[in-house]
């Protein structure tokens, strides 16, 4: 077990700390190249188990990323009997991603789903009764992320991914071609070739990466559903918030599905909202996609945004809306407030009981910066979380592409300074499999099957 | 009716290897010189270690187990040693991992040359005869039986039986029973295979025609001559002087008009008519193949080389052809300067029964039969290197059950032949498998060059390697590091005559003192430049020249491949049982649970490389040695 592996270890969002922790022999190297202390401004100079106060720094671009509590576990007293650093953090996802995603930069490796109690276990630490709890807990949270890995991967950062990962197996066949068969009536590779090519995969996967920073492909946020009957003023709504909020995503469309999804930023807070765009012109949610399916929209939602139109009687939509969201997390809006007011507030609230309320109206913006506000408390208090493995994912995607990135740099500086093709080869194969990682796409015949299919080669 | 044939006893070996093609002759040797009582037995005296197709030893990939082989103290490299007629290293533009040495081959005196060997080896017995069973006593291999009717017990069998099995050769709408090359086929051994309950399938192979020396006309052809300084395969012959007379080869390429014709007959060929079942290797197309799938192509190369120096006929590569006779010598005639071409032997192809390679274990014994080796062609690999390196696999490993040591396998990251038997036993294949660097992950750890640092202390453990030549080997390794670091202390100072010399060269000045180690890592300069800044520097021999230069200009690719072989070293290294059911492992997905019964992998390294073993699969079977070393109460290994 020679790497050390870093995860977030609480669920993300919620309270107001968040744990990173690493596992492995270089864990007290990496922790006291992030952390700088207050008192003890070295963790190595800390004693074994003392938590230290002070602040993780990248010192790249030496920038302070939070201010934590952290402590160095050495093995084999430590949940995975290796050598263990945590770090507390402040709660919410944008610290222990930041955390995360710089200790590895700094070395550490992604840990797999399961990986520290599958460590845990391969080290002796749990029992050996616990040996198939253990097989349970990494085969489910191994399918889980690989179907949220593939759920994310609809649509155009799979087809990118595709297309950069043809643009190297191309050049990949063309290397090999020349390697293995120098005698055949090949044109030799030619190294400005090998340029060109490898300079469009690293703008490729630079942008690639530039959208991830802007988090269009980390397509991760509270999972938002806006609800209500039609003509209630969802649409307006939905724009009312991404007029005034950064909308990360528009370029990626929805795929298949007869829901939109568009993803804005609140105040760092990101957002997933179901967006009902795609159906608005004839019918509402429940209607459209069935009660079925809204259901499903529903319990799949972190948070449901009702809204009301408090110049129309409550009819049997309302109803069946707020019998819906019983049992979830929901803000209900009243809706139209600038227009005569014809529904039963009283009997509204008596319904949907403890769930807070806010009056708007998006003719003149009323309302909409109290709404955002509550969404930033309900998700500080923990009231409201992400589903921790999207974010994982996510970062394992980044982390992918930043590999990606490097090797082709790497083959380019390679390229560039002559070096022998078969060396030049191991970056791009590198690259190419970094990819492959994110799409799922495993390696096989495929080098092969291109070089057989495309060029005249034997004797 | 039929006379029965009266059975004898003729003899009792340790081991016995049935054809003596190359594969047979490695796997013999090894047996014999690891001290096994070793009878080796072939259909023809005349065809030991036939080169029936190319007349060339080496090249890519294939020059690597060649050198491999050699390392282990195989017999090939010093064979082709004594009986290349040209020799070229392939490759050297394109970075030391490739280089790839190719010979052309005398074919009689590789022959002549082998027999010898075998003839004078000690522990080894050369007898013509066609084997047409096995015997097998509860599990166990016990001895064969010849068409003639003698019975040979033994302890272990090695098949090395290349195209024989049902060879069935086709020439246009002509097809017969035969080996390859105007031999006999072996027809009775396939057969009680079947009986045995082997499942074979049928692989194919093409060879071009042979044409008379005198009939070609070469000034319409370019001249192909071998390297100046000849580079031998074996490593002992590396301080020897060859005073080989070399011999061309000619380039030459087909044209439009042949084109034409084969195109007119492709209903001809059996391959189109769909006569032939079996399956051909891509890399080895008819020439119909590849004008029909690559029709926008004009020409294709075509190379014209000897069979030997005491023989007219030239093999005309790139032109193998299952066309009938006449077409193939109308067509023949189109190619550039063979216009009045006299045939000696047609092209044709041959069809012939091989095993699933994936019923093997990777010492190459049969996973259930014990004591029963298969090697070489017969496994669905294509090629004399390919065949020969598992050949020497097998034997080694036939005589360690016998003395009952611990087998013998190299892993992926250690050899080519490693990964030429991972990938048959593993993964199978489904074409005639052929070596190619490609296939190596770990490509720039193993080179050519470098086979003997890898495998010569390997051999020497085994008894195949002499102690003098380990110990050579061991003083070179000792050279190299010596050199390495002696470059890291020797400082040059950015003096104006060194930094004119640097300058000339196109390379940048030194402003501060810099190591010869980290000058030669430049790209425009190396070893053999640098020499003038270093004043003291011994003479080395080429080889550790080479493997200095090397080590230090790849230093960085070569450390990211060995960060890469310790990784996978670690799944390598965690072994499973070879009678592990794998259905009593819970946990495991359905699919890989059938596929791992199937294959019965020997580590979890192996099983990571099954198709439909996945990687929570992997940590399923980690948790599950976990849970039963513990069970067990062995101490932890760590």
């Amino acid at each position: 077990m020679a790497d050390t592996i870093a995860a977030i270890s609480t669920a993300i969002g919620e309270a107001g700390i968040g744990i990173v922790r690493m596992s492995g022999k270089e864990s007290l190297n990496i922790g006291s190249k992030v952390f700088k202390g207050n008192k003890i401004e070295n963790l190595k100079d800390g004693r074994n188990r003392e938590l230290l106060y002070g602040h993780i720094i990248d010192k790249s671009k030496d920038q302070i990323i939070d201010e934590v509590l952290i402590v160095y576990m050495k093995g084999p007293y430590t949940y995975t009997r290796e050598d263990m650093v945590e770090i507390y953090c402040h709660g919410g996802i944008i610290s222990v991603k930041k955390v995360l995603e710089l200790l590895l930069n700094e070395g550490a490796k992604l840990a797999e789903p399961g990986e520290f109690t599958k460590r845990a276990f391969l080290n002796g630490r749990l029992d050996l009764s616990q040996a198939e709890a253990v097989i349970d807990i990494i085969r489910s949270k191994t399918d889980k992320s690989f179907q949220v890995s593939l759920d994310q991967l609809e649509g155009s950062l799979s087809k990118s991914i595709k297309e950069i990962r043809n643009i190297l197996l191309e050049m990949i066949a063309h290397v090999e071609v020349s390697i293995d068969f120098p005698d055949e009536d090949i044109e030799e590779v030619a190294y400005e070739d090998l340029e060109n090519s490898g300079r469009i995969v690293m703008e490729k996967i630079e942008a690639l990466l530039n959208t991830a920073e802007r988090g269009k492909i980390l397509r991760y946020g509270l999972n938002t559903v806006i609800l209500g009957k039609p003509n209630v003023g969802k649409s307006s709504l939905l724009n009312a918030i991404l007029r005034e909020n950064r909308a990360i995503v528009t370029d990626i469309p929805g795929t298949t599905r007869d829901i939109i999804e568009e993803y804005v930023n609140i105040d760092g807070i990101p957002l997933k909202i179901i967006d009902t765009a795609g159906i608005r012109d004839t019918e509402d949610l429940v209607e459209k996609i069935g009660v079925d399916r809204a259901k499903e929209t529903v319990e799949k939602a972190d948070l449901v945004i009702v809204v009301f139109d408090v110049s129309r009687e409550l009819s049997e939509e309302d109803y069946h809306i707020i019998e819906l969201i019983q049992d979830k997390k929901a803000i209900i809006l009243l809706n139209k407030t600038d227009l005569p007011n014809k529904y039963d507030e009283k009997f509204l609230k008596e319904l949907v009981r403890d769930k807070e309320i806010i009056t708007t109206s998006m003719t003149t913006g009323l309302g909409i910066d109290i709404l955002e506000k509550s969404i930033k408390n309900m998700f500080y208090s923990g009231e409201v979380e992400i589903f921790s493995d999207t974010v994982v994912t996510n970062i394992r995607h980044k982390n992918q592409l930043e590999k990606a990135y490097k090797n082709i740099a790497d083959g380019l500086t390679a390229i560039k300074s002559y070096v022998p093709l078969d060396c030049i080869e191991v970056d791009l194969k590198n690259c190419w499999e970094n990819l492959g990682e994110i799409s799922g796409d495993t390696v096989g015949e495929d080098i092969l099957d291109k070089i057989f299919s495309e060029f005249c080669i034997g004797k | 009716m039929m006379k029965e044939v009266k059975h004898y006893l003729a003899g009792e070996y340790d081991v016995i290897v049935i054809g003596a093609g190359h594969a047979g002759c490695e796997a013999a040797l090894a047996s014999s010189r690891m001290g096994m009582n070793t009878l080796i037995l072939t259909m023809s005296l005349d065809s030991i270690v036939a080169l029936s197709c190319n007349p060339n030893i080496g090249g890519t990939g294939k020059g690597h187990l060649v050198r491999e082989i050699d390392a282990l103290g195989g017999e090939m490299a010093l064979n082709i040693d004594k009986s290349f007629i040209q020799s070229r290293m392939l490759n050297t533009s394109k970075g030391p991992a490739v280089h790839s040495l190719r010979v052309q081959a005398d074919k009689k005196k590789y022959h002549i040359e082998m027999k010898k060997v075998l003839e004078d080896e000690p522990n080894l017995t050369l007898r013509q005869g066609e084997v047409i069973d096995i015997f097998l006593d509860n599990g166990c291999v016990k001895g064969v039986l010849t068409r003639t009717g003698a019975i040979y017990n033994c302890k272990a069998v090695v098949i090395a039986t290349g195209t024989y099995l049902k060879g069935r050769v086709y020439i246009g709408e002509v097809d017969y029973e035969s080996g390859p090359d105007g031999m006999f086929p072996s027809i009775l051994l396939s057969n009680s295979l079947e009986k045995m309950g082997f499942n074979l399938r049928r692989f194919k192979t093409g060879t071009p025609a042979r044409v008379h020396k005198d009939s070609i006309d070469y000034s319409k052809m370019e001249i192909q001559p071998g390297d100046e300084e000849v580079i031998p395969f074996s490593f002992l012959n590396m301080e020897k002087k060859f005073d080989v007379k070399q011999v061309p080869c000619y380039l030459t390429y087909t044209t439009p008009k042949m084109h034409e014709i084969i195109r007119e007959n492709l209903h001809r060929s059996p391959m189109y008519a769909g006569d032939i079942e079996g399956v051909g290797p891509r890399y080895c197309p008819s020439i119909e193949d590849k004008i029909v799938r690559f029709s926008d192509k004009e020409q294709h190369q075509i190379f014209i080389e000897p069979e030997g120096l005491t023989t007219k006929e030239m093999y005309v590569q790139g032109a193998s052809s299952t066309l009938p006779e006449e077409i193939q010598l109308e067509m023949y005639k189109n190619i550039i300067g063979l216009e009045n071409v006299q045939f000696m032997r047609s092209a044709y192809a041959i069809e012939y029964d091989s095993i699933d390679p994936t019923i093997l274990k990777r010492t190459l014994e049969h996973k259930e039969l014990n004591n029963l080796f298969f090697a070489g062609q017969v496994n669905g690999s294509s090629g004399y290197e390919e065949a020969a390196a598992q050949g020497i696999i097998a034997g080694i490993n036939a005589a360690l059950n016998i003395k009952g040591e611990e087998s013998f396998i190299l892993d992926r990251s250690e050899a080519y032949i490693g990964v030429l038997i991972d990938d048959l036993v593993t993964k199978g294949t489904n074409e005639p498998y052929r070596m190619m660097t490609s296939r190596a992950e770990y490509r720039l750890t193993l080179r050519q060059d470098n086979a003997d640092l890898r495998l010569t202390e390997k051999g020497y453990k085994l008894g195949l390697v002499k102690k003098e030549r380990y110990e050579k080997t061991l003083n070179k390794k000792e050279a190299i590091e010596r050199e390495l670091k002696r470059l890291k202390t020797v400082q040059i100072t950015p003096t104006k005559e060194n930094n004119d010399f640097l300058e000339g060269l196109n390379s940048t000045p030194l402003k501060t003192p810099s190591s010869l180690h980290d000058l030669i890592r430049r790209p425009e300069l190396n070893y053999e430049i640098l020499k003038e800044l270093d004043k003291d520097r011994e003479d080395l021999p080429r080889e550790i020249r080479l493997q200095v230069e090397t080590q230090i200009k790849y230093e960085g690719y070569i450390k990211k491949q060995m960060a890469q072989i310790e990784q996978f070293k670690k799944l390598e290294n965690k072994k499973l049982e070879e009678d592990q059911d794998y259905n009593e492992i819970k946990g495991l997905s359905n699919e890989a649970k059938q596929k791992l019964n199937a294959i019965k992998p020997d580590s979890v390294g192996q099983a990571s490389r099954i198709s439909g073993v996945s990687p929570s699969d992997i940590n399923v079977l980690l948790i599950y040695l976990e849970q039963k070393r513990r069970e067990v109460g062995v101490k932890k290994d760590e």
